[in-house]
């Protein structure tokens, strides 16, 4: 078990989406936050929540204007817990096909691509995310108490695609099966709203700041 | 599998929930989120708050139900009534709402919807349209609906399929549809409406007006091809609880979070 104390969360305000719920959602199981686009807050947090919802480019460009870019892969390189939710997992990888290509942050080597075929988009609703069966144990630490094939919500058009397969920790079906969470060591990634999705949601951001707690001991 | 949602609908006028439930033991029954808790407890897909405030001097009100709904209920919730410009979304979405429903402005200004959908993504955008049929389309064509606005009270001569596409093709999200022949009348969404909409279009479609038992969601659902429906009064009155209701669309193989 990890000490019950209250890591800091910053989670990263870069203009896009209300990070009202993320952030309550957070402190509700136990972390404290600060809501931020200064760099200086994001590196001194414990751990970072990336949220974001909306086009990609935007974000991209968001991210410049802010001069956040640097801030982001310094607190990779240190290996500080990080999540990315819904945009903020896709601008982590190399481009979007988003308005043509589209670069991203290139964390992660890979790419977004849009729905397409029989299927209504935006995907917006509730899925089940089937938790891949020989995942990393940082992944099984993020899925503690979640069900395999449990509901989470979604709402997005694009789909991230990582290059390294091993990397994906959750699929989900939509027109064909994508990857709605990915972990590569101490980063995180899921394309659905944990802060949206109940009970089950908040268990997910629960089990981050254990993640944190973790790391730090 | 990806599921059908069940969404109740909550008027909210001057702050206060108009239409009741009988819930008990709720600390304040008229606080529309204290009624979204109780909702979100009972496992609904999604939330809709419909704001009948006539003054837009109380609208401030509907703001401080948004910033708390928000920090208590972490489930998806939309707001719509009154939205006239890309100030108002902006102050809604940055208050904690995930959606904002436009109608009327959506009509009057349809570059508020590309503008709206360009600022802040497509599936924040969520456009209403109030429907109803056409008298002077004989028996042996096809029914043909009317868009209407001012909250059914203006008829705009817009064809509701035609205008359900050009929603979509301006960068709406998803389509809120009423039919306002049958809002209130219990008898059933209007099918035809739903499924001709739900066929044109490429995004969600939440059916709306009309709902008396749970026979009727099924149907919108399945004859309607309904992405999503709405019902108020049916789970305001507590005739039904969210709970038996997605019990009953699962018993009937309709895929349902439980």
């Amino acid at each position: 078990m990890s000490p019950s104390k209250s890591p800091l969360i910053a989670v990263v305000d870069y203009g896009l989406g209300n990070l009202r719920s993320v952030s309550k959602a957070l402190e509700l199981t136990g972390a404290e936050v600060i809501v931020s686009s200064k760099p200086k807050d994001l590196l001194s947090a414990s751990g970072v929540v990336f949220p974001g919802v909306g086009a990609f480019y935007r974000g991209m460009e968001n991210l410049r204007e802010r001069k956040l870019n640097s801030a982001l892969f310094k607190i990779i390189k240190e290996g500080k817990p990080f999540l990315g939710i819904c945009l903020g997992l896709q601008l982590l990888f190399t481009f979007s096909w988003e308005h043509g290509d589209t670069k991203g942050l290139d964390i992660i080597e890979g790419r977004v691509k849009r729905f397409e075929g029989n299927v209504k988009v935006p995907h917006m609703g509730w899925n089940q995310v089937k938790q891949t069966q020989d995942s990393s144990p940082k992944t099984k630490d993020l899925f503690q108490g979640i069900p395999d094939n449990s509901y989470f919500y979604f709402v997005h058009s694009y789909f991230v695609v990582p290059k390294d397969k091993s990397l994906i920790a959750a699929t989900t079906e939509y027109g064909g099966e994508f990857t709605s969470c990915v972990c590569k060591e101490n980063i995180f990634g899921v394309q659905f709203h944990p802060e949206k999705s109940g009970p089950l949601g908040l268990q997910i951001l629960k089990n981050f700041i254990d993640i944190i707690n973790d790391s730090q001991t | 599998m990806f599921s059908k949602r069940i969404i109740p609908c909550l008027d909210v006028k001057d702050g206060r929930v108009v239409k009741g439930i009988n819930f008990v033991n709720l600390r304040d029954a008229g606080s529309p989120t204290e009624q979204a808790k109780v909702y979100s407890n009972e496992n609904a897909d999604e939330l809709v708050f419909l704001d009948i405030t006539a003054s837009s001097d109380h609208r401030k009100t509907m703001l401080e139900v948004v910033k708390a709904t928000a920090e208590q209920v972490f489930i998806p919730f939309t707001v719509g009534g009154g939205i006239r410009n890309i100030e108002d979304i902006r102050t809604l979405l940055h208050a904690g709402a995930d959606k904002v429903s436009i109608n009327t402005a959506a009509v009057e200004n349809p570059k508020l919807v590309k503008d709206a959908s360009w600022e802040f993504g497509s599936q924040c955008i969520v456009v209403a349209i109030d429907a109803k049929r056409k008298k002077s389309v004989t028996s042996n064509q096809n029914p043909e609906w009317e868009v209407y606005t001012y909250g059914g009270r203006k008829p705009t001569g817009i064809d509701v399929v035609e205008w359900a596409r050009e929603v979509e093709s301006l960068g709406a999200g998803e389509i809120l549809l009423t039919s306002m022949d049958r809002d209130g009348t219990k008898e059933g969404y209007d099918l035809e409406l739903t499924r001709s909409v739900s066929e044109a279009v490429n995004i969600p479609v939440i059916a709306s007006g009309g709902v008396g038992k749970l026979e009727h969601l099924y149907d919108g659902l399945t004859l309607g091809k309904a992405d999503a429906v709405l019902a108020a009064s049916i789970f305001h009155y507590g005739e039904y609880s969210i709970k038996q209701t997605k019990q009953y669309l699962k018993d009937k193989g309709i895929p349902i979070r439980l």
